[in-house]
């Protein structure tokens, strides 16, 4: 028992101390930022008194605003007060699949920053059947769904294929496949099938409601099925690559893909492979957040879910587990963050400070070791992708 | 038969696709162009608007000349080609046909401010050359550079600030590369001392100058803005001699001080990267450091070094998109300039020469894409912004040759550890 518990402190300490240290940090920056404490900045007294009130105040209303609000429940029941939390999970839901999209690739030694392209194709291919076609209700949202996944599969494929083909670099690509992809939404969003009637803004038509993912605690809350899809997605990898052949190639020619070649695994098949299931989860997180959330296809549809879910997956170090549990708390923070902005007059932007410095702690296990005296604070490997030549 | 190597097959592959191409511009912008309308070629003078002289050609016939002229270009690299010589002149023509045999077909019964283009083209360009001299300095001599746009970023805000609350845009300008540096001492720290992956760690720096401007932006500059975001912005001075020359002068020689500190920079750079001892070290860390530290090299001091004078040249460049053109900061200003430089950088794979005239070559296509946006042709604006990434994944993909990195580019060097 003993023996566990070391090992879950082992575990978990470095990605505690770097959340501990990157909330301390933008907790200065908040303070130092704040008008009203830099009036009072001259006389001490008032200064840490003022200083610490807009450290706790920015703070508590970013958990308030993540979690559970007490004031919600007034004239309500006591399940009101966890709007806040249900707000989170709506919106890690298609974080967690666009994490697992990074991770997946990761997995494979390919670095996958094109989650966000593959999440607009998602989207775009999800809120095309959501509007456009007419089906019972179950039939509809998986059909929707299925639009978004082919289509992000096949954007993400083609990375693969032109990296297995050519050797093209797939971060080179991925940022470049992200840019065209921003601008093919804005472009389709013009065009007469997408353009909501008698409306001339970029907005698509809202899907029609046979194509909805079901709300699971009733109207009040916005929490939709989409997070079960996407805890469904998490433990798809999580088998597919501990439990079959294919995720066994996937992590071989991730080790070492010279070596995977010797052993006779085709690595250009697998990165093919590899790159098309990550589209497809990446679209999938797009076409959950049209058909649970959005309900219309918008220009800013993808927001900045896939560039978050790159900082999801390596604090979640590319497992599936850990990219689950570090969507929900960077859905937290976004979630909060909007309280936060809206009672404390804290910019939300704060949260990408959050989480840049999270993941740089996280991936600099030496830093932390150094700046806590800690000997043997286990890292369990850092995070590589390979260079432009890999 | 001989087989072919793989570069003539490339260089083969290119032209015949080029060929198609002018084929198919001579048969759509050609023939397919009924129309009966011009397009006006005006030469103006500067930002005075001064029409010096216009060429006015009918749509359709200017088009079908530009295409005939592209199919002989191809015609002269195949000749060449067959000679075992360069095709690159053949190569060129066909390749600038193709843009003006385009040009004359979006801009049927239009006009077309040719030397505008041009200068408008340079202007874009501007930041990509600071942004893409950036990450040459650093991939060059092993650390891959993905924060350019961080690096961008914070000059760009540093520098607006500091002029708002100084009123002089020259402290400005001194901040700037300072604010880009600090950006590459932690890309450089992690990357050099704690061995942390290059990759992940750029696109990490990224976005935490993005949170970090977002925020302050929202927090002083918006609220306060009369003494945070408004910045004065330097003036355009003109050479004497220089800036007289018809065209050329105005387009390179009335510029900003920014500008001319560029020209120095990229000479600089170019120079000292292939004919100074510092270049020769540079390069040899860069591609063999085991070899460079057998020679006496410290790797990571060369390599520390190069990173953070690579963030000063960023962080000047960032300047330009404040105290260059419009003064105050605008949240998130860059709007991708730093990944449009690292392309850049690629497309002109890893040298000062391929990396300006990409950086050039994606202003102009930015700048015709804004041109013709503006004059109303057919073509939606969005294919035309795609240009320059859908151009990059052609390089990427060795389309028009193989491109290597740098050997050593993104390896954690250290000492009696092999890798």
């Amino acid at each position: 028992m003993k023996k566990f518990y070391n090992r879950i402190a082992e575990t978990a300490l470095l990605p505690f101390l770097s959340v501990i240290m990157a909330f301390v940090i933008s907790g200065l920056l908040i303070v130092f930022s704040d008008a009203a404490v830099l009036k009072v900045i001259g006389s001490p007294g008032k200064f840490i008194k003022v200083a610490s009130s807009t450290f706790m105040n920015a703070y508590i209303a970013l958990f308030q605003g993540a979690f559970f609000d007490p004031h919600l429940t007034q004239g309500h029941t006591l399940l009101q007060g966890f709007y806040p939390l249900s707000e989170t999970i709506v919106t890690a839901t298609p974080l967690i699949l666009a994490g697992l999209s990074v991770s997946l690739a990761f997995q494979s030694g390919l670095f996958n920053i094109g989650a966000q392209g593959q999440f607009i194709f998602g989207a775009i291919g999800a809120s095309y059947v959501g509007f456009h076609y007419t089906f019972s209700p179950v039939v509809h949202v998986t059909l929707a769904l299925l639009a978004g996944i082919v289509l992000a599969s096949l954007w993400g494929g083609f990375v693969g294929l032109l990296k297995a083909r050519t050797g093209a670099h797939e971060v080179i690509v991925t940022i470049m496949m992200n840019y065209i992809a921003g601008f093919f939404i804005l472009w389709i969003l013009k065009t007469k099938s997408f353009l909501r009637p008698r409306r001339i803004d970029p907005l698509a038509p809202n899907i029609k409601p046979s194509a909805e993912l079901p709300h699971l605690l009733g109207s009040t809350m916005r929490l939709h099925a989409g997070i079960l899809i996407a805890l469904l997605a998490a433990v798809f990898v999580w088998w597919l690559l501990n439990k079959t052949t294919i995720g066994f190639q996937f992590r071989a020619v991730g080790a070492n893909a010279s070596a995977a070649k010797t052993a006779g695994i085709s690595v250009g098949v697998t990165t093919m492979l590899t790159m098309t299931i990550a589209g497809a989860l990446a679209g999938l997180g797009g076409a959950v957040h049209v058909l649970g959330n959005q309900y219309a296809l918008t220009s800013d549809i993808a927001g900045s879910f896939g560039f978050d879910a790159i900082t999801v997956a390596l604090l979640g170090r590319a497992k599936p587990r850990g990219t689950v549990m570090a969507a929900l708390l960077f859905g937290a923070l976004r979630t909060g963050g909007r309280t936060m902005e809206a009672n404390t007059s804290t910019p939300l932007d704060i949260v990408l400070v959050i989480q840049a410095l999270i993941v740089l702690f996280i991936a600099s296990p030496a830093l932390v070791r150094f700046i806590f005296r800690i000997k043997n604070l286990q890292s369990q490997g850092t995070l590589a992708s390979k260079g432009w030549n890999g | 038969m001989k087989k072919m190597s793989v570069a003539r097959k490339r260089t083969l592959r290119f032209l015949i696709i080029l060929g198609a191409l002018n084929l198919l511009a001579l048969a759509k912008f050609g023939f397919g162009n009924h129309s009966t309308l011009s397009t006006t070629y005006g030469l103006v003078l500067g930002h005075e608007w001064i029409i010096l002289h216009s060429v006015v050609v009918k749509s359709s016939t200017g088009s079908t000349f530009f295409a005939l002229l592209g199919l002989l270009g191809c015609g002269l690299g195949f000749l060449f080609f067959k000679l075992n010589k360069t095709s690159l002149a053949g190569i060129s023509i066909a390749s600038i046909s193709i843009l003006f045999s385009f040009i004359c077909w979006a801009a049927t019964g239009k006009f077309i401010p040719l030397t505008g283009l041009l200068q408008g083209g340079l202007m874009l360009a501007v930041p990509l050359i600071f942004g893409s001299m950036s990450g040459l300095l650093c991939e060059r001599s092993g650390v891959i550079n993905i924060a350019i746009e961080g690096q961008l970023l914070a000059g760009a805000f540093a520098s607006a600030v500091v002029a708002s609350v100084t009123h002089k845009t020259m402290l400005g300008l001194i901040i700037a590369p300072i604010a880009g540096a600090a950006v590459s001492v932690l890309l450089a720290t992690f990357a050099i001392k704690f061995g942390v992956d290059q990759v992940i760690l750029g696109f990490v720096l990224n976005v935490l100058v993005y949170g970090l401007t977002d925020f302050l932006y929202k927090r002083l500059l918006i609220p306060y803005q009369s003494t945070w975001n408004q910045a004065p912005s330097f003036s355009q001075i003109s050479i004497p001699i220089l800036g007289k020359i018809p065209i050329i002068g105005p387009i390179f020689f009335d510029q900003t001080i920014i500008v001319y500190l560029m020209y120095a920079i990229v000479a600089a750079i170019s120079y000292g990267l292939f004919r100074t001892k510092w270049g020769l070290r540079t390069r040899s860390v860069g591609e063999h450091p085991e070899a460079a530290d057998s020679v006496g090299i410290d790797v990571n001091k060369l390599r520390f070094r190069n990173v953070v004078i690579a963030g000063l040249v960023a962080g000047l460049g960032g300047a330009y998109f404040t105290i260059g053109s419009v003064g105050s900061f605008g949240k998130e200003m860059t709007a991708g300039s730093g990944f449009i430089a690292l392309a850049a950088l690629i497309f002109g794979k890893w040298t000062p020469k391929g990396a300006i005239l990409a950086a050039l070559l994606f202003g102009f296509a930015d700048n015709l894409q804004g041109t013709l946006s503006i004059i109303g042709v057919s073509v939606p604006s969005e294919f035309m912004l795609m240009v320059p990434y859908i151009a990059t994944i052609i390089a990427v993909s060795g389309l028009i040759g193989r491109v290597r990195a740098p050997a050593a580019d993104g390896v954690f060097y250290s000492r009696g550890e092999s890798h």
